[in-house]
C-alpha cells in the first residue's frame, strides 16, 4: 500500500479528515524550508505538498509566484527539491509527500530520469498543473507505471461530461479546486464546495480533498466538513514570505491542522 | 492516409493539436473545457460561409485589405542583387498584421456570446488591434502589458486607452510579453464564463496556433496571387520576422507545399546569440520545452526555468515561438536565422531613406536579413519580405538607440 493510501486508511479508521499543507521547496532558502517541512507532521499535517519552483506559475497568485521567485533566487532547482524530500525521508518514512508544480522542469530533466530520482527521493505523488488528461502520455501514465500517484485537479469547470476523463487515470486522491481562479484568491465557501465534492465522490472511490481559497482554521474546518480533507498553501507561504521564523510558521500550521481535524 | 496528404506540409495540427511533437494542450484543468469549447466553435465557424463573408467584408472595408505587394526598386538597386518585394501589411488599419487575426477571434467571441475580451501585448500592436475591434463591436477590453513594455511603447498605451481599453501593467517577472501572457491566463482562469482570451500570436494551447495561422494566412494567399500578377510566378524566397511568429506563419503557410520557395524566418538576435542569452532567438539559441500551453522551442536554463529574452523590439521579446515554426525548423522546411539589434537598426534607417517607409523594428529584422543575402543573389531571384508593421510606435526607441535628442528642436544628436 502506498503512503498516501495508508494515510487515508488510517484517517478513515480514526474518523478524521486530512489536513494537507503546501510549502515551496527552497523558500526562502533550502535550510529554512527543510526546517519547516521537517516539523509539519508534528504540527498535524497529514500530507505534505512540496512546491517545485517555476519561473512561470500560470495558475498561481502573487503569494506563490513570489515564493517560487525567492526559491529560484536562492538557487533552488528540481534536483535540489528532490534532495530536500530525500533528507526529510531520513527521519520520516510515513508522511506522504506530493510534489506540486509545472511540467517544464520535469520535461527538461527528462521524464524517465525524473521518475527514477523522484521515487528514490521518497516522493509519493505528483500534481502537475499544466498536464490535463489530454496529455496523459507525457507523465501521468509513466508515473503510475513507476509507482507514483498522479493526483488530478478537478475544478468548477469540470462538468459531468468531462469528469470521467479527469478521474480515469487519477490515483492517490482527487484535488478539487474550490474556485475558478488562481491560488490565494477568493475565500472558498463550504456551501458552494459541498455539492461539487459530493458530485465527484459519486463518481470515484478516491478521497477528495479541497484546496484554493482556504486561509483560516475556521475555513479549514468548514471545508473539511464537506470533503475528505483541506489544503492550505498561500496562507502558510505568506508567513514564510513575511520572514516569520520556522517555529512560528509551524505554530500557525498547527492551528490550521487543528481546524481541519476538529470536524 | 492518402499519399497526397502525407506529402503535404499543410495538414497539421493533428487531433491532439500537435505539429510533430510540438504544440498540444498544456493547460490547467480549469481552462481545459474552455479551449475544447473554443476548438469546437472554431471548427464550426471555419466551414461556415457566413463567418468568412463577415471576415471578408471587414478585411476589405475596415482593415483595407488586400494590402499592396510593393516592388522596392531603390532598395533593390542599392543592394545590387535579388529583386525585392514587400508585402505591405503595415498599411492595415492599426498599422500591423495583428488585426487580421483579431477580427477573426472577436467575430468568434461574439458567436460564442462572450462579452469581455482579454489580450496580452508586447509592442502594443496586438493590444491596439484588440482594443480597436472591441471598440467597433462595443465589447469590454482588458489588455495585459508588461510594465517594461508600457514604458517603451507609450504611444500604443495611449492609443489603447483612447479606444476604451483598460491597460494593466504587469510587474511580475521582468515585465515583458511572457509575463503579460501569464497574467492574461490568470485572468482567464478567474473569469471563465464571460471572457474570451484573444491571443496575438501562433502560440498557446491548441487550437490557438492553428486558428491564428488560419486568420493570418490571408497574407500569404494575397502574396501568392499578387506575385502571379506582378511576375507571373512564385517568389524564390520569402522572409519574415519572428517573435511568436504569427506574421511569418501567415506569409509562409500558403507556400509550404511550393517546394521551389525558400522560406526564412528571422529571430531577434538582440546583442548576439551566444552564452550571455541576451537575445530572443528561441530556435537558434533554445531547446524544446513546455510553456503557455504548448511544447515548443524555449529559452531556458539547465533546470527548465524560462529565461527572459532580450531585444530592442518589444514585439519580438518573447522566449518562445509558435509550435508550427518549431516543427518546420526540425523537419527543415523553413530555415531560421537571427539578426542583432544593431543590424535591425541599420535596416530601419536604410528603409526610411531608400523607400520612404518607416518600418517597425520587427520587420526591420526581416529586412536586415534581406540586406545580407540579396547582394549575392542573381537579379532574377525574387525575394518577398513581410513588412508586417509600421515604425511610428518605435521612433522613441530608435531615437534613443541612435542618440537622437527628441526634445531638441534643432534635432541635434546627443554627444
Amino acid at each position: 500500500m502506498s503512503r498516501i493510501d495508508a494515510k487515508f486508511a488510517a484517517l478513515r479508521a480514526e474518523g478524521k479528515k486530512a489536513f494537507v499543507s503546501y510549502v515551496m521547496a527552497g523558500d526562502p532558502d533550502y535550510d529554512t524550508s527543510l526546517a519547516v517541512v521537517k516539523d509539519l507532521p508534528a504540527a498535524g499535517v497529514d500530507i505534505i505538498e512540496l512546491g517545485l519552483p517555476f519561473t512561470d506559475p500560470m495558475a498561481d497568485g502573487p503569494t506563490i509566484q513570489l515564493a517560487g521567485q525567492r526559491a529560484l533566487d536562492g538557487g533552488m532547482t528540481l534536483l535540489k527539491t528532490l534532495e530536500l524530500a530525500r533528507t526529510f525521508r531520513e527521519t520520516d518514512n510515513e508522511t506522504p509527500i506530493v510534489l506540486m508544480g509545472y511540467y517544464n522542469p520535469i520535461y527538461s530533466l527528462g521524464v524517465d530520469r525524473f521518475l527514477i530520482e523522484a521515487k528514490a527521493a521518497g516522493i509519493d505523488g505528483l500534481i502537475v498543473v499544466d498536464l490535463p488528461p489530454e496529455e496523459d502520455d507525457e507523465l501521468c501514465i509513466p508515473a503510475q507505471a513507476a509507482g507514483l500517484s498522479f493526483i488530478r485537479l478537478a475544478t468548477p469547470t469540470t462538468d459531468d461530461k468531462r469528469l470521467p476523463k479527469v478521474l480515469q487515470n487519477t490515483s492517490g486522491f482527487v484535488y478539487y479546486v474550490s474556485i475558478t481562479g488562481i491560488t490565494g484568491a477568493a475565500e472558498a465557501q463550504a456551501t458552494d464546495v459541498g455539492p461539487d465534492v459530493a458530485r465527484i465522490k459519486a463518481a470515484t472511490d478516491l478521497p477528495v480533498v479541497v484546496g484554493f481559497g482556504i486561509k483560516t482554521p475556521e475555513t479549514a474546518a468548514s471545508i473539511a466538513s464537506v470533503a475528505d480533507g483541506a489544503v492550505v498553501g498561500s496562507a502558510i507561504v505568506s508567513k514564510i514570505g513575511a520572514g516569520d521564523a520556522p517555529s512560528d510558521v509551524v505554530a500557525f500550521v498547527k492551528t490550521l491542522a487543528d481546524g481541519a481535524h476538529s470536524v | 492516409m492518402p499519399d497526397d496528404l502525407i506529402n503535404s506540409f499543410m495538414t497539421g495540427p493533428d487531433e491532439q493539436g500537435r505539429f510533430g511533437k510540438f504544440g498540444g494542450r498544456f493547460v490547467s484543468e480549469t481552462l481545459m473545457p474552455l479551449i475544447l469549447d473554443l476548438e469546437e466553435e472554431y471548427e464550426k465557424a471555419k466551414i461556415d460561409q457566413s463567418f468568412w463573408d463577415e471576415m471578408d467584408d471587414l478585411w476589405a472595408n475596415y482593415v483595407g485589405r488586400p494590402s499592396p505587394l510593393y516592388f522596392a526598386e531603390r532598395l533593390t538597386e542599392h543592394l545590387g542583387g535579388a529583386k525585392i518585394y514587400m508585402k505591405r501589411d503595415e498599411l492595415n488599419h492599426t498599422g500591423a498584421h495583428k488585426i487580421n487575426n483579431v477580427l477573426g477571434q472577436i467575430i468568434l467571441a461574439r458567436r460564442m456570446g462572450k462579452t469581455r475580451i482579454i489580450a496580452e501585448t508586447g509592442a502594443g500592436q496586438h493590444g491596439v488591434a484588440t482594443a480597436t475591434v472591441c471598440a467597433k463591436f462595443g465589447l469590454k477590453c482588458v489588455v495585459y502589458m508588461g510594465a517594461h513594455d508600457v514604458e517603451r511603447q507609450k504611444p500604443n498605451v495611449f492609443r489603447m486607452r483612447l479606444l476604451g481599453a483598460e491597460v494593466i501593467p504587469v510587474t511580475s517577472g521582468r515585465g515583458t510579453l511572457k509575463d503579460a501572457m501569464n497574467d492574461a491566463l490568470r485572468d482567464w482562469v478567474t473569469n471563465v464564463r464571460d471572457t474570451f482570451y484573444c491571443i496575438g500570436t501562433v502560440a498557446g494551447p491548441h487550437p490557438y496556433p492553428a486558428m491564428v495561422r488560419d486568420f493570418q494566412s490571408i497574407i500569404g494567399k494575397e502574396t501568392k496571387e499578387q506575385m502571379q500578377g506582378a511576375e507571373g510566378r512564385l517568389p524564390d524566397t520569402i522572409i519574415a520576422a519572428i517573435g511568436g511568429g504569427s506574421n511569418a506563419m501567415g506569409l509562409f503557410y500558403p507556400f509550404l507545399d511550393d517546394a521551389s520557395v525558400n522560406i526564412i524566418g528571422v529571430e531577434a538576435g538582440g546583442k548576439g546569440v551566444d552564452d550571455r542569452m541576451e537575445h530572443c532567438a528561441s530556435l537558434t539559441g533554445g531547446r524544446p520545452g513546455v510553456l503557455h500551453g504548448n511544447r515548443t522551442y524555449l529559452l531556458q536554463d539547465d533546470d527548465g526555468q524560462i529565461l527572459e529574452g532580450f531585444s530592442i523590439s518589444a514585439g519580438l521579446d518573447y522566449p518562445g515561438i509558435g509550435p508550427e515554426h518549431s516543427w518546420l525548423h526540425e523537419i527543415g522546411r523553413a530555415q531560421y536565422v537571427s539578426i542583432t539589434d544593431r543590424e535591425a537598426l541599420e535596416a530601419f534607417e536604410l528603409c526610411c531613406l531608400k523607400e520612404g517607409i518607416i518600418p517597425a523594428l520587427e520587420p526591420s529584422h526581416a529586412l536586415a536579413h534581406v540586406m545580407k543575402i540579396a547582394p549575392d543573389l542573381p537579379e532574377d531571384h525574387i525575394i518577398c519580405m513581410n513588412m508586417c508593421g509600421r515604425g511610428d510606435k518605435d521612433i522613441f526607441t530608435v531615437a534613443k538607440a541612435l542618440n537622437f535628442d527628441m526634445s531638441d528642436t534643432e534635432g541635434r544628436t546627443m554627444d
